[in-house]
């Protein structure tokens, strides 16, 4: 399935900041995890990823070291901050409302998504 | 990740195609290409082989237009302020930029007091002459020494031959107003800046890489040092006609004063400036070079016509030799500046032809001029000005000659460009050679005249 890019840009922020929660990793590391969580039907272009990142580094909610990798490369490794974490916990309450908000519809609608999704 | 030369040279490419986009800086390179590497073993791993693991790194990682532009929406910064004088990028070099600037300034002011030591103590004349170059590129040295952090050793192979330089150059019984002591005097700088580029290295002068970053280094230095210089001029001379309006005569502050702080601070600040915006902006040198190869190549094919067709040369002297020196002297550094931006990887190429016509106009200039001198030499004999404007003649076709044959044979894909640019970096040391035996062998020789 392919999600549309402005859903895709829309939970970006939230997916990075979530998933540097549970520590500190790098690019690349990121985007895995996000294939992995989606069971690879998000694919991130993974060049966009960096401005994103050197954003929410830039508004505080990352932290970035320059580490060194198995292979001896230079790294950069990124880190949630405590903004990260206050940002995360208010997209997570706006998110819980939308996806409830959702479920709702779907649920009243009474069709399945993919149905519609065939005649796109 | 075993050695892949291949994918190796592939990596390589993408990294010098992404790296002409300035808003995509040197440290974002590394991390795209840290990416790029991992997602490559990941596909190798996979079972692609390294050709098919590459072209699917490199389509996951974007279009490369849309990519930089995203990163120029969040870097605006780097498509204007092409000269970072603070950058606020700081842990990712672990450096001060505060400190830097601080320890720049004081150097520069230091090489200004130490001149204005030399006008005052030495006196104007020769003493002071000689002892020029020793008084202020010991300055941009150090900077680099803290800059590179470089060893107690290394510090100590700089200060002996600093030394033994200073102390021949003052205890020589040099005639007054003689040639060797013009000679040396301009020799001593030669010396003195070699060794400011082994400060600049960091030490590791036997790399040919890092050799080349410091011709690279010394261009752009020109560069800055000749901009600070107009700026300078500009401002001292709107300075002086106001003064003037209201009665007052600037030049006495001027000579005494400003000048002696203003161009030893230029020259460490220029070095500073070099490496401040090393990163951030295509070179100028380069630049220029292109522009000026195919204006020397009319100039020196003119000359060669009025040579031949003239029919013998009036006057045929010792500043004809030094004419030739230096034209041959702007060839080089002409050929030097494009190699040192050249990229190694790509194919021989209609500039690197034009490169060729260059070097061998100069040659054919260079030969016609030394055949009708040759006779006259002989018959003159040699004095310390013949044999020193000779010898670098000498040296300088020696280079260009064999830089030539090598560019051919790149030309006809018979070599690789490493090898001309390996030559041009082992050549070096030896103008440092000559440069220390015109100042040490050549007094005593010709007797200190």
């Amino acid at each position: 399935m392919r999600i549309d890019k402005d859903l895709v840009a829309a939970s970006a922020t939230p997916l990075v900041l979530g998933i540097l929660e549970s520590g500190e990793l790098h690019g690349y590391a990121i985007i895995k995890r996000v294939s992995e969580l989606s069971g690879g039907d998000m694919q991130w272009t993974d060049g966009m990823l960096y401005p994103l990142l050197h954003r929410l580094e830039r508004v505080g909610y990352l932290r970035s070291d320059w580490g060194i990798s198995e292979a001896g490369r230079r790294r950069k490794q990124y880190s949630i901050t405590e903004a990260g974490r206050e940002a995360l916990a208010e997209r997570h309450g706006q998110w819980t409302v939308v996806a409830e908000a959702l479920r709702q519809v779907w649920h009243t609608a009474q069709r399945p998504p993919a149905a519609e999704a065939g005649w796109a | 990740m075993e050695a892949h030369s291949g994918l190796e040279a592939q990596i390589g490419q993408w990294r010098g195609y992404v790296a002409r986009r300035r808003a995509i800086s040197p440290a974002d390179l590394d991390e795209l290409e840290d990416h790029l590497r991992e997602q490559i073993a990941d596909r190798r791993a996979g079972g692609l082989d390294d050709e098919e693991a590459f072209l699917v790194a490199i389509k996951r990682m974007g279009n490369l237009d849309a990519v930089s532009r995203e990163f120029a929406r969040e870097h605006s910064e780097r498509l204007w302020k092409q000269l970072v004088l603070l950058p606020d990028s700081a842990p990712d070099t672990g450096s001060t930029p505060w400190r830097e600037l601080a320890v720049v300034l004081s150097l520069a002011v230091c090489a200004g007091l130490a001149l204005k030591a030399g006008f005052t103590w030495l006196g104007e004349d020769d003493v002071l002459v000689r002892n020029l170059g020793l008084l202020v590129l010991p300055f941009v040295g150090a900077y680099f020494a803290w800059k590179r952090r470089i060893t107690a050793r290394t510090v100590i192979a700089l200060l002996a031959p600093f030394a033994l330089l200073a102390l021949v150059i003052n205890v020589y019984p040099f005639a007054p107003g003689g040639s060797t002591l013009i000679l040396a005097a301009l020799h001593a700088p030669v010396i003195l800046w070699l060794l400011a580029g082994v400060a600049y290295v960091g030490g590791r002068w036997r790399s040919d890489g890092r050799r080349m970053d410091f011709v690279r280094f010394t261009g752009e230095f020109a560069i800055y040092f000749t901009l600070l210089g107009l700026g300078g001029a500009v401002l001292i001379g709107l300075t002086f006609a106001v003064l003037q309006l209201v009665g007052l005569d600037l030049e006495p502050v001027l000579e005494d004063w400003i000048l002696p702080f203003a161009v030893p601070g230029a020259l460490v600040v220029a070095a500073w400036l070099v490496e401040a915006k090393q990163d951030v902006i295509e070179n100028i040198a380069p630049v220029l070079t292109r522009v000026f190869t195919p204006l020397t190549i009319a100039m020196l094919l003119a000359m060669l016509v009025v040579l031949t067709t003239a029919g013998g040369l009036v006057d045929v002297d010792r500043d004809l030799l030094i004419l030739m020196d230096a034209i041959l002297v702007l060839v080089l550094c002409l050929l030097l500046y494009s190699l040192s931006a050249r990229d190694p990887l790509s194919p021989p190429g209609f500039f690197d032809a034009l490169q060729l016509v260059l070097v061998g106009a100069a040659l054919a200039v260079d030969a016609v001029m030394l055949a009708a001198m040759l006779a006259r030499i002989a018959e003159f004999g040699f004095s310390a000005n013949k044999v020193a404007a000779l010898g670098l003649n000498l040296l300088l076709l020696v280079h260009l000659a064999r830089a030539a044959w090598l560019s051919a044979g790149f030309l006809r894909g018979r070599r690789e460009f490493s090898a001309l640019e390996r030559w041009q970096t082992r050549y070096l040391p030896v103008y440092g050679a000559w440069a220390a035996v015109v100042v040490l062998v050549f007094p005593p020789v010709f007797a200190f005249a």
